[in-house]
């Protein structure tokens, strides 16, 4: 191995730190021996929740990030509590306190920035030190003697209305004092608020007993020994016995300066994080990319991945081309999420606003050419996720403007997990309570990934992982990171769905274990098997090399495992419509073989419980019916009701289609499973408008297609895809809905979740207007697999692999002789 | 004492698959990975029971099919969950590829 290069990092703030990290993941350290310095005598801490510790909602220790340990166990050399004085770039060395040289290969400057603290008058001593009772809010170090010394003041000053500013009026706040906020701005955060949003907010923290000053200029302290007061411009006077100076930050650039790097407002660095030194890299609040300085911490996260990209040689080429900036927050424990633009800035913007004083809620979109160009959400940040996603991917926005601010809530309760006591029971599948996810969070889980593997909650129906997110969020606060995973097709192979395809296409890759082989270095992800099986099917239908270890037990033996490990046998009824013969057969198998339970199904068929593995196939061949795909991610059943044959109402022949499309479309392979129904007049017995696709007879022979509903672990009703005129027509647009759900959904990915990230119009548009010209590609597809379809029970008489069918391999005899 | 076992040969496990093997006084899960070797554990998971011989198996793991509990195939560790760990037996294939299990 060659030997490994010197690299310096300056700064263990939120970015230096979560740069060594990035880089250490990529493996970095077979490159290079890193040392990290940092001022502070700590390890990395999360800077963002200092106000929470003033708010006294947490401890300083939970706030830290990686404790000293880490540094350690991954190699890295922390020098703690040591600030570097200079930087030779002659001779490739920075200098630090206490004579500490250290040679470097590459630099890389994350000092983030310094507190601007306005010329005041009496502020300092003759040694420049503070007066006492005067404080900046920046380190933890600050905040603790900041709290010391709340606790003997009685009332307080803060000198700045922006984010950092109400953050510690808050914390001040809940320790009781009598808090003054004083902005120099006619309004409190302008920055990221309008006029209208900022009174709002002034609004909402009146209401809570702060003290607001607008347009007020600081001139000096009042106060020999300690703060007592100030004094402003217009001569007027505040009494007070401390004060916090929040009244913005700067780049942190003294040492590039020194050290004759080009600085601006920033350290001036290029697409590639490099200074006008190339050895030299800069990232984080320090850093000036494209003229833009970032104060918020997803653009610094994304600074250090490219920058570890680069460095560890994984992607020497990647490129850091500035982040649209984004945030959600709590400011004084009021929801906010702010993105782009504040306001309309081209004539043909576009401006959506509402606004209840009463409640404290404002919301208001800045839409430019479709899409989202900006917006504000106060008080109220249930829209805020989706408005995130359109925001971020830039994705064109829905027409109905009302329905962006005003989601329909799915979930039932509004009361946000976070809110909820530690003895509260997040999980319902798996009994996870909230103290055990707040737990897990503050011992180092930060994507949700990774919180749900821990704790268990969210892996059962998965319902409830917007309230194990939500809870992340709001001890991890923007610390929360997301596992690059959950964009992958599976989470063992990195690629997401449409790169996996063409790799697959372009490879040619026919079986599950040449995709591990040429996408995974080689290892067999065993969660990931079952959903690239079902990929390939989809793609290469009868060239597909079939491995029956891919396959979940379920489809290796084509029933249902239950909690004994026996199975269940569930054959198919076309619509749910039988006959005395076919109920006197299953009456009997049943009996023969000892059926533990005989139940009917919510999908209006017959489930044989507790049969053995090894009975299967006799049981199989004595009902002499087809499998009803009771286990598999694939088309179940059309459920029915009894339409125009009987029912006096219907005005649609329900049965006969729901036969027809049950015969045409059984066992298709989806990345997750499709339970349909047809009903035969509105009245919607068969409950069509809830399943994932469904058709709705109505007067005039026509037949209404919903895509999308369920009633599972999430209740959704299904979008009108369309209006048809004949059995013909449903049968075909369920198929091309069905074939493109395949080709495009993530693995599990039920059509619900589906439907709501492709949106209904784009589906019309691809689907039913054709605007793209695929719908004859999808039906001549899905016809293919229609075709290819095999009865999996015929696997009775010709099993696929040895001892498919067996239980347990019988070596009672097998004991060698000694 | 150790006691050693003829479970036949290795074929009746299809590749990257396992089968549950009935000893008499014991049952064991025995594995026969992509890459040719192979693992016996104990046949049941300690969580629910759930046979772990059903289960998806890769990387040197298997995955219980009941609940999805991950277990180290070489160690019987459990992986991301503090169920287990699960018994290991030694195990090996003949040069005539017959699969060879010994139990202590």
């Amino acid at each position: 191995m060659t030997e490994r290069r010197k690299l310096v990092v300056v700064g263990n703030g939120m970015a230096g730190a979560r740069f060594v990290e990035e880089l250490v993941a990529r493996g970095g350290r077979d490159a290079w021996d890193v040392t990290l310095f940092g001022d502070e005598p700590y390890g990395n801490y999360n800077r963002i929740l200092l106000s929470s510790v003033l708010a006294g909602t947490h401890q300083p220790t939970d706030i830290f990030l990686n404790p000293l340990r880490w540094y350690t166990d991954n190699g890295v050399t922390l020098r703690a509590g040591l600030r570097v004085r200079g930087i030779d770039r002659r001779a490739r060395v920075v200098h630090a306190g206490n004579g500490v040289m250290e040679r470097y290969d590459a630099l890389v400057l994350a000092t983030g920035s310094v507190p601007f603290v306005p010329p005041l008058e009496r502020l300092r001593l003759d040694d420049g030190a503070f007066r006492e009772g005067a404080f900046v809010f920046r380190t933890l170090d600050d905040t603790e003697a900041m709290m010391r010394y709340a606790g003997r003041s009685k009332k307080a000053v803060i000198i700045g209305g922006g984010l950092l500013g109400l953050e510690a009026a808050r914390g001040l706040l809940a320790m009781g004092l009598e808090v003054h906020v004083v902005h120099l701005m006619k309004h409190l955060m302008e920055v990221q608020l309008d006029p209208a949003a900022g009174r709002m907010l002034e609004r909402l923290l009146k209401g809570m007993g702060m003290h607001v000053h607008l347009a007020r200029a600081t001139c000096g302290v009042i106060g020999e020994e300690r703060v007592q007061g100030l004094l402003f411009a217009d001569g007027l006077t505040l009494d007070s016995d401390m004060l916090v100076i929040a009244a913005g930050i700067r780049p942190n650039v003294q040492l590039a300066v020194d050290a004759g790097i080009e600085v601006e407002r920033g350290i001036v660095v290029g697409d590639d994080l490099a200074t006008s030194d190339a050895n030299v890299f800069a990232l984080g609040e320090c850093a000036q990319h494209r003229g833009v300085t970032y104060g918020l911490v997803a653009p610094l996260w994304e600074q250090a991945r490219v920058l570890a990209e680069r460095l560890a040689g994984r992607a020497p080429d990647a490129t850091y081309v500035g982040s649209r900036v984004s945030t959600k927050l709590k400011v004084a424990g009021v929801d906010l999420a702010v993105m782009g633009d504040r306001e309309a800035t081209a004539p043909d913007d576009e401006e959506v606003t509402y606004s209840e004083p009463a409640r404290g809620v404002y919301k208001k979109l800045v839409v430019r050419g479709g899409k989202l160009a900006g917006a504000i959400l106060l008080g109220d940040a249930s829209s805020a996720p989706a408005l995130l996603q359109a925001f971020d991917r830039d994705r064109p926005l829905s027409d109905d403007r009302s329905e962006l601010l005003f989601p329909q809530s799915a979930h039932g309760s509004q009361t946000s997990a976070a809110d909820q006591p530690d003895d509260a029971q997040i999980c319902n599948c798996n009994g996870v309570s909230k103290g055990a996810i707040v737990a897990a969070v503050r011992g180092g889980c930060r994507s949700l990934k990774t919180l749900c593997d821990r704790t268990r909650a969210g892996t059962g129906c998965g319902s409830c992982k917007r309230d194990v997110g939500a809870i992340l969020e709001a001890v991890a606060g923007d610390a929360a990171s997301e596992d690059p995973s959950v964009h992958y097709y599976v989470p063992g192979v990195p690629l997401a769905k449409p790169e996996l395809v063409r790799a697959i296409r372009e490879r040619g890759l026919k079986s599950v274990s040449a995709v591990f082989r040429d996408l995974a270095d080689g290892k067999e992800d065993p969660a990931s098997k079952p959903g690239l099986a079902s990929l390939l099917k989809t793609i290469w239908r009868a060239d597909y090399e079939d491995e029956r270890d891919a396959r979940f037990i379920n489809d290796r033996v084509h029933a249902n495992i239950q909690r004994d490990a026996t199975f269940s046998v569930v054959p198919r009824i076309y619509g749910g419509v039988t006959s005395p013969a076919q109920l006197r057969k299953i009456a009997d198998v049943a009996e023969r073989h000892g059926a533990r339970m005989v139940k009917i199904t919510g999908g209006q068929r017959i489930d044989l419980l507790g049969i053995p593995k090894e009975r299967l196939p006799q049981v199989w061949r004595e009902l002499g019916m087809p499998s009803g795909h009771a286990y598999s991610k694939a088309f179940r059943t059309c459920k029915t009701c009894v339409g125009t044959d009987f029912c006096r109402y219907g005005v649609g022949d329900s049965t006969g289609l729901g036969i027809a499309i049950e015969k045409r479309y059984q066992g298709l392979e989806a990345p997750a499973k499709l339970k349909l129904a047809t009903a035969g007049c509105p009245r919607n017995c068969s409950e069509a408008t809830t399943k994932d696709v469904g058709a709705v007879a109505i007067e005039g022979g026509r037949w209404e297609i919903y895509v999308g509903g369920g009633a599972g672990s999430r209740v959704r009703k299904g979008d009108l895809l369309c209006v048809v005129g004949s059995h013909e027509e449903v049968l075909r647009m369920m198929g091309r809905f069905m074939q493109h759900y395949r080709e495009n959904a993530r693995y599990g990915e039920r059509t619900y979740d589906f439907v709501e990230r492709f949106g209904i119009e784009k589906l019309r548009r691809l689907l039913v207007d054709d605007e793209e010209g695929i719908a004859a590609r999808l039906d001549v597809d899905v016809q293919a697999a229609v075709d290819a379809y095999v009865d999996p029970w015929t696997e009775a008489d010709a099993p696929k692999t040895a001892e498919q069918f067996t239980d347990a391999i019988d070596a009672r005899g097998a004991q060698a002789a000694e | 004492m150790t006691r050693d076992f003829d479970l036949g040969p290795v074929d009746r496990i299809p590749p990257g698959e396992g089968r549950t093997f009935d000893l008499g006084s014991v049952r064991v899960a025995v594995f026969r990975t992509r890459s040719g070797s192979v693992h016996a554990t104990q046949a049941d998971c300690p969580h629910r029971a759930g046979p772990l011989a059903d289960g998806l198996v890769g990387d040197g793991c298997v995955v219980c099919p009941l609940h999805g509990y991950k277990y180290d195939l070489a160690t019987g560790d459990p992986l991301g969950h503090a169920c287990g760990p699960i018994a290991v037996h030694v195990v090996s294939i003949t040069s005539d590829g017959r699969v060879m299990l010994s139990l202590d």
